[in-house]
């Protein structure tokens, strides 16, 4: 008995390191979002993080500076875990200090959480890791190790000051309500070639200066894959509406930035990596089909969205 | 010895247009357009299409043809309102302006001497450069720019090497005039002389910035220098 026990338990240790072997290719599978922030009242500022020059001089200070480094030049600096041409400031402007552009202040002291679609508590560092598996449609550095560190004590230092487990004001994108009529792709098609087409291309390609991208790319091989936070519609919108055009957020329109929004995310993308069987329409049920509003596995104009790219 | 002469023909043929646009450029810049009031641009822009810094006369070498087209047509339309450019846009043909466009864009792109990797100052000239100030919706001028403000694509031209006081005016260009001492009654500003940048993306970042960060700003990215060394697009860029 106590000999088979033994072996039960050597089984069982070998079954967990095998779970804990698959979940370690997607670390965070759920890109849903924990809650949304409270509406900004009128008058009430933003938190504000702290300035560069409070930053110590010692070891800890060097990670943050690692940290920001990497933040804003993460294809260059991280190549082997970014695998499209995205950097995470793309997303999140002014090195992720900026109200409505999902800023660290606003994620970092929210874990960890616990969420009950995924039914597990994640942490910071997964939350960071599953940028890496979609909004970089690349591979995640492990949670110990340099690159997550770094990016963890920046965040940990955006934050100072902040309340921790409670949704702040500018958190995430606050994303406008749909429009009452619905979106409209074609008309997010002449929003873009109006707005957008000067910094990121007819073709959605983004605009490099040597090796480096400048403006990202908002489809195609390089830019996010279709299991990033971002191929969500409403969320693109909240983004969009916010920060673009570049220094003239808020003048686009609630419609606008939903129709653009819709136009961006219609376009091909590289595969979800949670492909589940290789089919795209048991992706959709298992992890779009509840993930706001999103065009993966639907079918427009006659053509299945979702096939992913190469 | 036949062989190559044909060879030598035949690309001569295929290449002419595009050389030809340029040759025909090079001889506007130095002797000027058909009609005289197209004066020779060497005058201002200097011979090697560097301008004239401490004039305030701007840099031309290495800009992207789309841009000093695009730059061209709006002095003739008075988009860009400028003295001394707008007859001289007016004189030159479209055929005149094609060509110097191209001249321009042939010649060295400019290369910074020391690519920065210092963190900037609060409130210095790199700061705005590099951080902007978002609480006023400024972003940093590399985010369009480029890195170290070498220029992006056919729409946003170098910043680095430029001439400071040209940036300073350009800036200043952007924005309403205020006219001191009007009556109440008359309107206290002028409109922008300047009109013509794509998506207004121009206007309110000079109308945000004060006196003294467009002063420094444009003292930043002239002291960037250029480098001998050509500009190569095999290089990483870092933000």
């Amino acid at each position: 008995m106590k000999r088979h026990s033994k072996n039960l338990v050597a089984l069982l240790s070998l079954l967990l390191c095998a779970h804990v072997f698959a979940a370690d290719k997607i670390k965070m599978e759920d890109q849903t979002q924990i809650p949304a922030a409270p509406n900004k009242l009128s008058g009430v500022k933003y938190f504000s993080p702290p300035e560069d020059a409070d930053l110590q001089n010692n070891a800890f200070g060097d990670l943050v500076r690692k940290g920001e480094a990497l933040f804003v030049n993460t294809k260059a600096l991280a190549p082997l875990n970014v695998g499209n041409e995205m950097n995470c400031v793309n997303c999140h402007l002014d090195r992720g200090r900026k109200a409505n552009s999902s800023p660290m202040w606003g994620a970092y002291p929210m874990y960890p959480a616990y969420r009950k679609k995924n039914n597990k508590v994640n942490t910071y560092a997964e939350r960071l890791q599953g940028c890496f598996s979609f909004s970089m449609n690349g591979t995640p550095p492990p949670a110990d190790g340099e690159i997550i560190l770094a990016l963890t004590a920046y965040s940990y230092w955006l934050s100072t000051g902040a309340p921790t487990a409670k949704a702040l004001p500018g958190r995430g994108f606050d994303e406008p309500p749909p429009p009452k009529g619905g979106f409209d792709v074609a008309r997010g098609k002449v929003v873009y070639e109006k707005q957008c087409v000067i910094c990121h291309g007819e073709n959605g390609e983004g605009k490099k200066v040597g090796v480096n991208y400048v403006f990202p790319p908002l489809w195609g091989k390089d830019s996010y894959n279709w299991g990033a936070g971002m191929h969500r519609i409403n969320t693109a919108a909240g983004f969009i509406q916010h920060n673009m055009p570049l220094g003239r957020g808020e003048t686009l329109s609630d419609i606008e930035a939903w129709d653009v929004a819709a136009y961006v995310n219609v376009h091909e993308r590289p595969q979800d990596p949670r492909l589940v069987e290789g089919d795209i329409e048991k992706t959709r049920k298992r992890f779009h089909a509840d993930d706001g509003v999103n065009l993966y596995g639907t079918t427009v104009n006659g053509v299945l969205i979702g096939q992913g790219i190469k | 010895m036949k062989k190559i002469g044909v060879t030598l023909l035949l690309a001569m043929w295929v290449l002419a247009p595009i050389l030809g646009n340029a040759a025909e450029g090079e001889s506007i810049m130095i002797h000027g357009g058909a009609n005289p009031a197209a004066m020779p641009c060497i005058s201002c822009h200097a011979a090697d299409g560097k301008g004239m810094p401490s004039a305030g006369f701007p840099r031309l070498s290495g800009l992207p043809a789309p841009y000093i087209e695009k730059q061209l047509y709006d002095f003739r339309s008075g988009a860009r309102g400028n003295a001394v450019m707008q007859p001289i846009a007016k004189a030159l043909t479209d055929e005149e302006i094609k060509q110097v466009a191209a001249a321009y864009s042939n010649r060295p792109k400019v290369n910074v001497n020391h690519p920065n990797n210092t963190n900037p100052v609060l409130g210095s000239g790199a700061w705005i450069a590099q951080r902007g100030e978002w609480s006023k919706n400024i972003p940093e001028c590399t985010l369009c720019h480029g890195p170290d403000g070498v220029g992006v694509g056919d729409a946003f031209p170098p910043l680095a090497g430029q001439s400071p006081m040209y940036l300073e005016s350009q800036l200043n260009a952007w924005k309403e005039q205020k006219v001191a001492s009007t009556p109440k009654s008359m309107s206290s500003s002028l409109p922008a002389t300047r009109r013509n940048d794509p998506n207004h993306l121009m206007q309110h970042i000079a109308g945000s910035l004060t006196e003294t960060q467009i002063k420094a700003v444009s003292e930043y990215f002239g002291s960037l220098g250029d480098s001998i060394e050509p500009f190569d697009e095999s290089q990483h860029r870092l933000r």
